[in-house]
């Protein structure tokens, strides 16, 4: 079973986020990790860049296919994860800790609230594994 | 509703990642693609490649028919010998590629899974008088056992001396007791072995080859490091590479196209055309040169402009780099030929290589 923190928040899209004093820190989650499986590469494209919640802020790719890294909340992207250039498997191995993606200085709180919870998004991993 | 293969209680126990493939519910990955894909480059691994399509062709007219269909040379075959070829149509595009085994009684040919169907059907709308066809996949079960460590394996469950096989040849034995045709053949680029037996069979067969194994560490193998390995060895996809909207030639497949025999085969006039005026573009490999990883579809550049596309495209886990498979107008071809892949916007620079990218295979 993936693993799903209950401190995080969730997009239907697989990203989770953690909000520390205005700053969103940005990952994906166990089941995304585990969906794409051997990641060779992560690129923030947007860093110093501001984006609009769902905006695509960087590219995963996995052996097998690329997918997007959207933006979770609207913000100034200031940092992407330096460490994954040269071990991207990282992700894999620690979605929620030391794979994390990017962090968004957010620009409207109040979207957080749009997130999903643990609950919520378990449902949609329920959804996508069982399509 | 998929269809299931012989293995697949052994996939899901093993804890295959399953997918649809080809009408059948198969493992893309077990533990990842990239430590199965080495597993098969250092010791040895088993793909399940059931979902392949075997036919089986009798009768009097039986290499007539063959040869007809197929462009490579048929007549060519010994008993237990197998050849790589192609079925084309009239066009020259590409119907599926395939294996030919001339066996002591018939021929089998080994065709990709997702094209069962249409090639049985394309075959049967050509039959001839004394030719009887037989679509056998259902009650036969097909592993691939490859690696270098494939031989010592198989060995030591085969009642024959399997170096005896050479690379593209085949043998009656008894693998784990169990009566089969047992071919030095794959798709990796390694030593490997193809086994075919009755489908009833499979639990028994299975088992004994990953106890033999064992010492080698001996893993199964999904559908994900099947595809890596390939590409490494320039080895041409059905649905990527080579289509309907392709003709082998300039896929880069004219070794296996006999234009010589004399009956001419399908698609035979419009290929001789083809190779006299030259293709207008060639399947090529690209080495990226950065770390962006092309994939199918992507438009490849050269300093005019488009002047390709991308077919397949992986970071190749032997090689550690971004590496894919192209159409490119014929001027861009030439190996050294510096191009760019349009990677979602960014022009990412490339190299046309020569083929394998893959040089250290164990293949005999």
């Amino acid at each position: 079973m993936a693993s799903i923190p209950g401190d995080l928040k969730y997009t239907k899209t697989h990203e989770w986020v953690r909000l520390d004093g205005g700053v969103a820190t940005v990952g994906i989650t166990d089941f995304a990790q585990s969906e794409l499986s051997d990641i060779v590469y992560v690129e923030v494209t947007t860093k110093d860049k501001t984006v609009k919640r769902e905006e695509a802020i960087g590219t995963i790719e996995a052996v097998k296919a690329v997918s997007d890294l959207y933006a979770p909340v609207s913000g100034l992207v200031i940092e992407g994860n330096e460490s994954l250039k040269d071990a991207p498997a990282t992700v894999n191995q620690d979605p929620y800790g030391a794979g994390w993606i990017a962090k968004i200085r957010v620009s409207d709180p109040k979207e957080m609230a749009g997130l999903l919870d643990a609950a919520a998004y378990a449902e949609v991993v329920e959804k996508s594994a069982h399509h | 509703m998929l269809k299931q293969t012989p293995f697949h209680d052994r996939h899901v126990a093993a804890g295959g990642r399953m997918v649809d493939f080809a009408g059948y519910d198969l493992p893309v990955q077990f533990h990842g693609i990239i430590p199965e894909h080495i597993r098969v480059r250092t010791t040895v691994g088993v793909f399940d490649v059931s979902h392949m399509g075997r036919i089986e062709v009798r009768g009097r007219d039986g290499l007539a028919f063959v040869n007809r269909m197929t462009t490579n040379d048929a007549r060519k075959l010994a008993p237990n010998q197998a050849q790589y070829s192609v079925l084309c149509y009239p066009d020259g595009g590409i119907v599926d590629d395939l294996v030919v085994y001339r066996l002591p009684d018939h021929y089998l040919l080994v065709v990709n899974g997702a094209n069962n169907a249409k090639d049985t059907a394309w075959l049967k709308e050509h039959l001839k008088a004394d030719v009887r066809m037989e679509n056998v996949t259902d009650g036969v079960a097909q592993l691939a056992v490859q690696g270098p460590k494939s031989e010592p394996t198989l060995q030591k469950v085969s009642s024959i001396d399997l170096s005896a096989i050479g690379f593209y040849w085949a043998a009656e034995a008894e693998v784990a007791g169990v009566r089969m045709l047992v071919s030095r053949t794959g798709y990796t680029g390694e030593d490997g072995f193809e086994l075919y037996f009755p489908a009833g069979q499979s639990a028994r067969v299975w088992d004994a080859v990953f106890e033999a194994g064992r010492e080698f560490e001996i893993e199964p193998i999904g559908l994900g490091a099947r595809d890596t390995l390939r590409m490494e060895m320039k080895m041409a996809l059905y649905g990527n590479d080579i289509d309907q909207t392709t003709n082998p030639i300039e896929a880069g497949l004219g070794w296996v196209v006999a234009l010589g025999k004399p009956e001419g085969f399908v698609g035979s006039d419009v290929l001789r055309r083809v190779e006299a005026d030259k293709p207008k573009r060639r399947l090529v490999c690209l080495e990226m040169k950065d770390r962006s990883i092309a994939r199918p579809h992507y438009r490849i550049l050269g300093s005019g402009g488009e002047v390709g596309h991308v077919t397949s495209g992986t970071m190749s886990p032997s090689l550690g780099k971004g590496i894919a498979l192209g159409y490119v107008a014929r001027e861009f071809a030439r190996a050294g030929t510096e191009v760019n892949v349009d990677v979602r916007g960014k022009a990412a620079p490339a190299v046309v290589v020569k083929p394998p990218f893959y040089k250290h295979g164990s293949r005999k």
